[in-house]
């Protein structure tokens, strides 16, 4: 669920609950401006949605520091994800874990492939300053998990969008070298692009936004069409 | 039903929250207590739990609520480490838990298809009756989040499977526990903590 600073909360709270109850088995909310702008995010509407949903929910963007993550976790949050500042400060990482254990502690990864390879790409949510972040994509997934990552999300950023379908061939050599919990980002189109992502990356969640967001895929025929093509999924 | 006062015994997490809003969409309000009579008082206690066993036994001995919680009448929910704090022991750290139910916490095996920590929601599937369990079909989902599980001991009312089967659900007279998270398990978990509430 991506949003911009200025979204009515009122809103998030209506599609959160929507979600929820056509089954989504897991939200994240991503402050995507909050990092370029060094921002931290806005506590309040954390605690709102806490105690609304029933189910886990990740918090992502502009936490920079142990306290922020603290201040979301309190306020109800499952998961925090860091991203650009992990990268300005891998040791983030590790003190995350420390301090709240890694079970909490995901690390999203936008990744662009360029030259045959796979290459991390920092402060993507706004155009002007993204930028390479000097960093092999399988390299910063393997250093991440040593640091203390329980999951990492992977956006393939050349899919993220396009609705083509999610980059099998990047997630399944992501996979290889991800010891936890691997979530793919970026190019769900169609209800066939998540059984192919779990069935030929096998990764153990999909994350979509738009194609829910529009209502191209409602979240019940998506989990009865994987679970009569044999994929495990909670259903309602 | 008689009035509910619920503790929710402070272990030192960050995570209260989410057990607290739970609470409160059954109606119930709960306090974080760290105190032995607040404890003693309440007609529930919680044990929840996040963090590692070592820290969160070494705090409960410091504030002498270990053995607070051993000799509780009242009905005890233990929550994910919390639950895993009933048993004798834990490979965490290694530590020495409460010594409320027989056996020791392990590892969970990581495999090719099985990372470790285990996030997700696994099905249960009921092992003997118990009011916990009540409404709760087999199959159902409870959200998952951990590295370690107890063994299927005598005290295992609910299993799960994540490469090997574990204890989901446990019981010994009054003492409950359950390795998922009932705070983030929708309707199931919400079924899970309005069945401990209604036990007297």
């Amino acid at each position: 669920m991506r949003f911009r600073d200025h979204r009515d909360v009122g809103d998030i709270l209506e599609l959160a609950g929507r979600y929820r109850d056509e089954g989504a088995d897991e939200l994240v909310f991503y402050d995507i401006g909050a990092s370029p702008d060094g921002r931290t995010v806005d506590r309040g509407w954390v605690e709102r949605v806490a105690r609304r949903l029933d189910i886990p929910f990740c918090v992502a963007g502009g936490i920079r520091s142990v306290a922020d993550a603290e201040a979301v976790l309190a306020a109800g949050a499952e998961k925090i994800s860091v991203n650009s500042p992990a990268l300005e400060e891998p040791g983030l990482i590790d003190a995350l874990a420390r301090r709240f254990g890694s079970q909490c502690v995901v690390v999203g990864i936008d990744s662009e492939t360029a030259d045959g390879d796979y290459r991390v790409q920092q402060y993507t949510g706004d155009p002007r300053r993204s930028r390479d972040a000097a960093r092999r994509t399988l390299d910063w997934i393997r250093e991440a998990v040593e640091r203390g990552a329980g999951e990492i999300v992977l956006n393939c950023m050349a899919s993220d969008g396009v609705r083509r379908g999610y980059d099998i061939a990047q997630l399944r050599a992501a996979r290889a070298v991800c010891a936890v919990p691997l979530v793919a980002s970026g190019g769900a189109g169609a209800i066939a692009h998540f059984a192919d992502v779990f069935r030929d990356a096998r990764v153990d969640a999909a994350l979509a936004a738009s194609v829910f967001h529009s209502g191209q895929i409602a979240i019940p025929a998506l989990k009865a069409e994987l679970a009569a093509q044999g994929i495990e999924v909670r259903l309602g | 039903m008689s009035a509910r006062s619920v503790a929710i015994v402070a272990t030192g997490g960050a995570n209260i929250a989410s057990l607290s809003y739970a609470l409160e969409r059954l109606g119930v309000r709960a306090t974080l207590a760290a105190d032995p009579a607040t404890i003693r008082d309440a007609s529930h206690v919680i044990l929840p739990g996040v963090g590692a066993a070592g820290d969160a036994m070494r705090r409960l001995r410091a504030s002498g609520l270990d053995r607070v919680i051993t000799q509780l009448p009242q009905p005890v929910l233990g929550i994910c480490l919390g639950m895993q704090l009933l048993f004798d022991a834990s490979a965490e750290g290694p530590a020495t838990c409460l010594g409320i139910l027989p056996g020791r916490v392990e590892r969970l095996d990581a495999g090719p298809d099985r990372p470790v920590p285990h996030i997700g929601w696994n099905t249960l599937e009921p092992r003997a009756a118990s009011p916990l369990l009540e409404g709760l079909r087999a199959g159902d989902r409870a959200y998952f989040v951990h590295s370690f599980a107890a063994p299927v001991a005598d005290a295992t009312i609910a299993t799960t499977t994540y490469g090997t089967p574990f204890s989901a659900c446990v019981q010994r007279d009054r003492f409950f526990g359950v390795q998922f998270h009932p705070e983030r398990s929708a309707a199931v978990g919400a079924r899970v903590l309005a069945n401990f509430l209604g036990v007297d």
